[in-house]
């Protein structure tokens, strides 16, 4: 069903219209109120009255987390504290979390764009939605909420619970029509149903609503086999408000993007430059309603690429591709973020060197495992069997330390991992 | 109906607006609210081709009219109310209103004037009541629906009224808007400007805020009545009264 046809169907053309507007006043308004805009756009010699159409968007220079993360917390809202209704944040657990604000009229933006999202996907006010996303500091949990009360649905608030079980026994006692959850926690739901005994027929599922991770057509299949139900892919980051960037309609060919609020790009991630339709980048997000966190060329890090045709559903919207990598390799391994980078701190600091290695996930009955296949250079190869199993050892520690998930560590010969065309190693294998 | 895209106008060397864009949909009340001097009026103006358009585009029913003789854009179909009203005060009532058909008399001797005149005084009895009374001797509200009606005698597709609750008293300036809400109702596209931000907002349908000739909020009346921008600079609510 489409929520809101006016925006979900709006001819391009008045959308174009609709799009220059509402950048232009958020320019304008990013340029007086945060100084970070100011001195960047001073800096950079952009006079924002001549960013005349969305193309001379390519202009302006980009705003990174990292740029976030140093205004920490306040320094990136654009309207004064007291306007502030709500506050979130990212977790800062690779670093300086983010706090983001909104005013009153972001919620009331949040809660429209999601119900589009949820009545995307078939949703209605017949549902009982059942909500596994966290409610806590992490936008997932309450942005969803606020979208499926929007559109009438039965809200079960169940969160994200370690309690898995009882998570099950609520969806079989409220006859729970709707999942909301990343898809991870789609997959442990689904082996704890089997160790439980419940057949997922004896369960009322039929339509799930996944996100908050990167994930494949083939964790889709997988879902939908184990749990009996239609999986619909659903994109949004904490930076931007948090779900309802945009999701899939019943086509589940890409994702609608709600483009009266957000202005997206994709770039190549290396040069920085904008793509074409069509190329894989990176996904590059500008909020142009947004009150309390405007952002302007946020880049999320997250590769996807943009599909221009049109929709058999109906809605204008563009659609963009399922996000199934992300441009730092980041990827989640049973709910938990996995950056790469991190995997090679714990291998230098448990071996002193810097040895090329390789992540390799796979899914073993429902749980993700992971294991790192590991150089060995010269120097630190051992005849010593002994020695180099207590250096496997060591790195299997610092792994799990630095990353709170264990691994299964194989010693490999020197080249042979995959590598790219171009001669770089790849760095994650996934086979989920 | 009217689109306009990165519009620059002044005075001279002085540029009050700076690249502007917004829109007006068919059937909608669209406001225009922003201090003094944030070039509210100047915008109407520049519309109306009073003012010359610097830069820009003003597509009106898919015609670019930037730079084109007000007259023209009278004839194109858009309309302008000006600001402190500016009726002929010599002329009698009829005599404004007839003024108001002026481009099209042009064009058309054989128009017929009397059933478009008692169309204007369905609308507003008080004018027919003064129909031969000078204008000049109209009291401020008076002189105002006289104002509209001379503008509608031009038979326009968009209706821009420029702070047409200056000089007026509360009472009557709810009895002017809801003539304007009524005009709307009737099918009529009204692009307004006003000082008095929250009767304009009242019954207009969106809204934008400009700020020294640029624009930095665009939404649904009921978005800028929510927003504590709007509400401190323009709706009189103070500091403390919002904290409170």
């Amino acid at each position: 069903m489409i929520y809101n046809a006016k925006y979900e169907s709006m001819p391009r053309d008045e959308l174009a219209q609709l799009q220059i507007e509402r950048l232009q006043s958020t320019l304008n308004r990013v340029y007086r109120n945060v100084a970070f805009y100011k001195d960047s756009f001073d800096e950079n010699k952009i006079d924002i009255g001549t960013i005349r159409s969305i193309a001379d968007m390519a202009r302006l220079p980009f705003t990174t987390k990292e740029d976030l993360r140093k205004s920490y917390p306040y320094n990136m809202f654009a309207v004064p504290l007291r306007d502030i209704v709500r506050i979130h944040s990212t977790t800062g657990r690779t670093g300086v979390p983010i706090a983001i604000g909104y005013t009153r009229n972001d919620i009331l933006h949040w809660s429209e764009l999601v119900a589009r999202v949820i009545a995307g996907a078939g949703i209605t006010e017949n549902d009982f939605v059942q909500i596994a996303f966290d409610y806590n500091m992490f936008t997932g949990g309450f942005g969803l909420h606020y979208g499926a009360e929007k559109i009438g649905a039965s809200v079960i608030p169940s969160s994200q619970s370690g309690n898995v079980q009882r998570q099950i026994r609520i969806m079989k006692d409220y006859k729970t029509t709707v999942l909301l959850s990343t898809p991870s926690y789609a997959l442990r739901i689904a082996s704890n149903l089997r160790e439980m005994g419940i057949h997922p027929d004896e369960l009322n599922l039929k339509t799930g609503l996944f996100g908050a991770e990167p994930w494949s057509e083939n964790t889709r299949a997988r879902i939908e086999e184990r749990l009996h139900l239609s999986a619909f892919n659903i994109y949004g980051i904490n930076e931007m408000m948090g779900p309802g960037v945009s999701g899939e309609c019943a086509e589940r060919n890409g994702l609608h993007i709600n483009e009266d609020h957000y202005i997206v790009e994709i770039i190549d991630p290396l040069t920085w430059e904008p793509l074409p339709h069509g190329a894989e980048g990176e996904l590059v997000i500008t909020t142009i309603t947004r009150e309390g966190f405007p952002l302007i060329r946020y880049r999320t890090g997250d590769l996807s690429s943009i599909i221009e045709e049109p929709c058999p559903c109906g809605r204008t919207t563009l659609r963009m591709r399922r996000v199934a990598a992300r441009s730092d390799d980041m990827v989640v391994i049973n709910g938990i973020n996995i950056f790469p980078t991190q995997v090679g701190e714990a291998l230098k600091k448990a071996t002193g060197f810097d040895p090329r290695f390789q992540i390799i996930i796979d899914d073993a009955d429902g749980e993700d495992v992971m294991e790192i296949q590991v150089e060995v250079l010269e120097k630190m190869f051992d005849d010593e069997v002994k020695k180099l199993l207590s250096l496997k050892n060591a790195i299997a520690v610092a792994v799990e330390r630095e990353m709170g998930v264990a691994a299964r560590i194989t010693f490999v010969e020197q080249n042979t991992l995959q590598m790219y065309s171009e001669g770089r190693v790849r760095r994650v294998i996934d086979r989920r | 109906m009217l689109k306009i895209r990165n519009l620059y106008s002044g005075f001279g060397n002085l540029r009050v607006l700076k690249g502007v864009s917004l829109h007006v949909n068919p059937g909608e009340i669209v406001t225009i609210i922003g201090g003094n001097g944030s070039g509210k009026s100047t915008l109407l103006s520049t519309i109306a081709g009073i003012v010359p358009a610097l830069e820009g585009e003003i597509i009106f029913n898919d015609e670019n009219v930037a730079g084109k003789a007000p007259e023209k854009i009278v004839a194109a179909g858009c309309s302008l109310v000006p600001e402190g009203r500016l009726i002929f005060n010599t002329l009698t009532v009829r005599e404004n209103l007839v003024m108001g058909a002026y481009t099209r008399i042009r064009g058309d001797r054989g128009i017929n004037l009397g059933d478009e005149l008692a169309v204007i005084f369905g609308m507003f009895p008080r004018l027919q009541e003064r129909e031969h009374q000078l204008g000049g001797t109209l009291s401020g509200g008076e002189q105002q629906m006289l104002a509209i009606g001379r503008a509608l005698m031009a038979k326009p597709r968009l209706i821009m009224l420029d702070e047409p609750s200056m000089g007026l008293a509360p009472i009557i300036v709810k009895g002017i808007f809801e003539e304007i809400r009524k005009l709307r109702d009737a099918g009529n596209t009204i692009l307004l400007v006003e000082q008095n931000a929250r009767a304009a907002l009242r019954i207009a349908d969106r809204g934008y805020v400009i700020e020294t000739g640029q624009m930095v909020l665009e939404g649904t009346s009921e978005e800028l009545l929510n927003n504590n921008d709007v509400q401190r600079a323009y709706l009189g609510k103070d500091y403390r009264s919002i904290s409170d």
